[in-house]
């Protein structure tokens, strides 16, 4: 039978550690292990951070964004471009565009996308905000930037059904063949959007 | 435990860091799940969308386990349909649809249905044929199939214009002349012995929609608590607008303009 090898502390914190992504109970052994062997230089340093997330850290009443204020730094931008707001389906999705420099408009989360296999629901999404952001006269354009799947592109549609009476142009992000993507790799379905929405070169 | 079958994908839930739980309706399995390994990479992610047919092996140490899935992309439809509302609507509801089916109880001719369903997603009148038959189809897999084939009244098999909303029998004209007002339209690509049945105008797509989500709603969802999805009645409002910006108005109220493969 096997014996314990620590306290409860440890096991707890491995525990923990252990629900993060990318790490299993394996590498949340080494992660404890590095931490403990660290304490100065990293645990103590990171349970101030952890802490100061907790008290900090809140969901932007405008956007959905996360930040340390509300409205978020995003919202209170003032180089940004009002005539513009971009929907995510998610923070992350947020960052990725942010990193790219893709837009200098304003951004949308809904928190997630219309499926009916997880049971998410209309009322599980931030849509009735984003339907009143896009009757402010100074939004000329929403941007759906939703994954190109089945249940992304529905919530997109299910968006542009909503702002129908909103005086805003709806765009969508393009789909087709990848940067570094080689036609001969790619489906066949992407292959056909891409064909089907080819442009003047 | 082994087998080879075609699929069609209904859904996926991603099951840790890379597995994903895949629905398929498979033509000889019924509706059925397995682990796909790697199912929530890149690489998977757009074979695992709903629509798309698969080859699928499954494989399982005993029979009543999960199992996985090895799976090989035979028709990806889904980003052909990623383009039309009414077509990403479609898919959707016809996923829930399919998900009523008792797992693992193999049900060919509903597998047979959906495959037909979405290869005929192009034109908007034609799905909404479709899907109204794939409804009534399966309201009849459930236990609760509509008698359209003879007046529910007097045994006539012609001139069937009526349903009983409380049998879901046929009514035909005649016999429901005096009760026309409490009785339920049953649109002429329903009757079953009729060869106007691909022929339909707006109004009977709306008025197919309306009976077999009416029976629907009684026998199947609401005892478990359901109701129709946000995403029929998005496809029966895409269809109806696709249809007015491509037909006259004074034409889609005739019958007869549209047609459908049956």
């Amino acid at each position: 039978m096997p014996t314990a090898v620590t306290g409860p502390e440890i096991d707890r914190l491995i525990q923990l550690l252990a629900r993060l992504p990318g790490l299993g109970p394996r590498s949340a052994r080494r992660a404890a292990l590095h931490l403990i062997k660290k304490r100065e230089a990293l645990m103590t340093p990171l349970a101030g951070a952890l802490q100061v997330a907790i008290d900090r850290i809140r969901v932007c009443e405008t956007c959905g964004n996360i930040d340390t204020r509300s409205p978020c730094t995003v919202c209170t931008d003032a180089r940004r471009d009002p005539s513009i707001i971009v929907v995510v389906a998610d923070v992350a999705d947020l960052w990725a565009l942010e990193r790219a420099g893709a837009t200098n408009g304003f951004y949308h989360v809904l928190g997630a996308t219309l499926s009916p296999l997880d049971g998410v629901g209309p009322q599980d999404l931030t849509i009735d905000a984003l339907v009143s952001r896009a009757h402010d006269p100074r939004v000329a354009e929403i941007v759906l930037a939703l994954n190109a799947t089945v249940d992304g592109q529905t919530t997109a549609h299910y968006i542009t059904d909503l702002l129908g009476d909103a005086n805003v142009k709806v765009t969508r992000l393009a789909h087709g063949v990848p940067v570094g993507g080689e036609l001969d790799y790619l489906d066949e379905g992407t292959l056909s959007a891409a064909m089907r929405q080819r442009t003047l070169f | 435990m082994e087998w080879t079958d075609d699929g069609i994908v209904l859904g996926v839930r991603r099951h840790g860091e890379s597995a994903a739980i895949v629905e398929l309706l498979t033509r000889s399995h019924g509706r059925h799940l397995g682990l796909v390994r790697g199912g929530a990479g890149s690489r998977m992610r757009p074979l695992l969308q709903p629509g798309n047919s698969v080859n699928a092996l499954w494989r399982a140490r005993l029979d009543e386990h999960l199992g996985t899935y090895v799976l090989e992309g035979t028709r990806m439809r889904a980003a052909s349909l990623l383009a039309s509302s009414h077509a990403t609507y479609g898919v959707t509801h016809l996923a829930a649809l399919a998900r009523l089916l008792p797992e693992r109880d193999p049900h060919e001719g509903m597998f047979a249905m959906l495959e037909r369903t979405l290869d005929d997603f192009d034109s908007a009148g034609g799905a909404a044929i479709h899907l109204v038959r794939f409804e009534l189809a399966m309201l009849t897999e459930l236990g609760f199939g509509l008698d359209l084939s003879a007046c529910a009244a007097t045994g006539a098999t012609a001139d069937l214009i009526y349903v009983s909303p409380k049998s879901g029998g046929a009514v035909s004209r005649q016999a429901g002349e005096p009760w026309r007002d409490r009785l339920l339209p049953l649109p002429p690509f329903l009757r079953a012995i009729n060869d106007e049945q691909n022929c339909w105008s707006e109004q009977d797509l709306l008025d197919g929609f309306e009976l077999t989500g009416r029976f629907l709603l009684r026998y199947v969802l609401e005892p478990r608590g359901q109701g129709h999805s946000d995403a029929r009645a998005g496809f029966i409002n895409a269809v109806v607008r696709k249809r007015a910006a491509a037909i006259p108005e004074g034409a889609r109220t005739g019958a007869g303009e549209g047609r459908a493969s049956s």
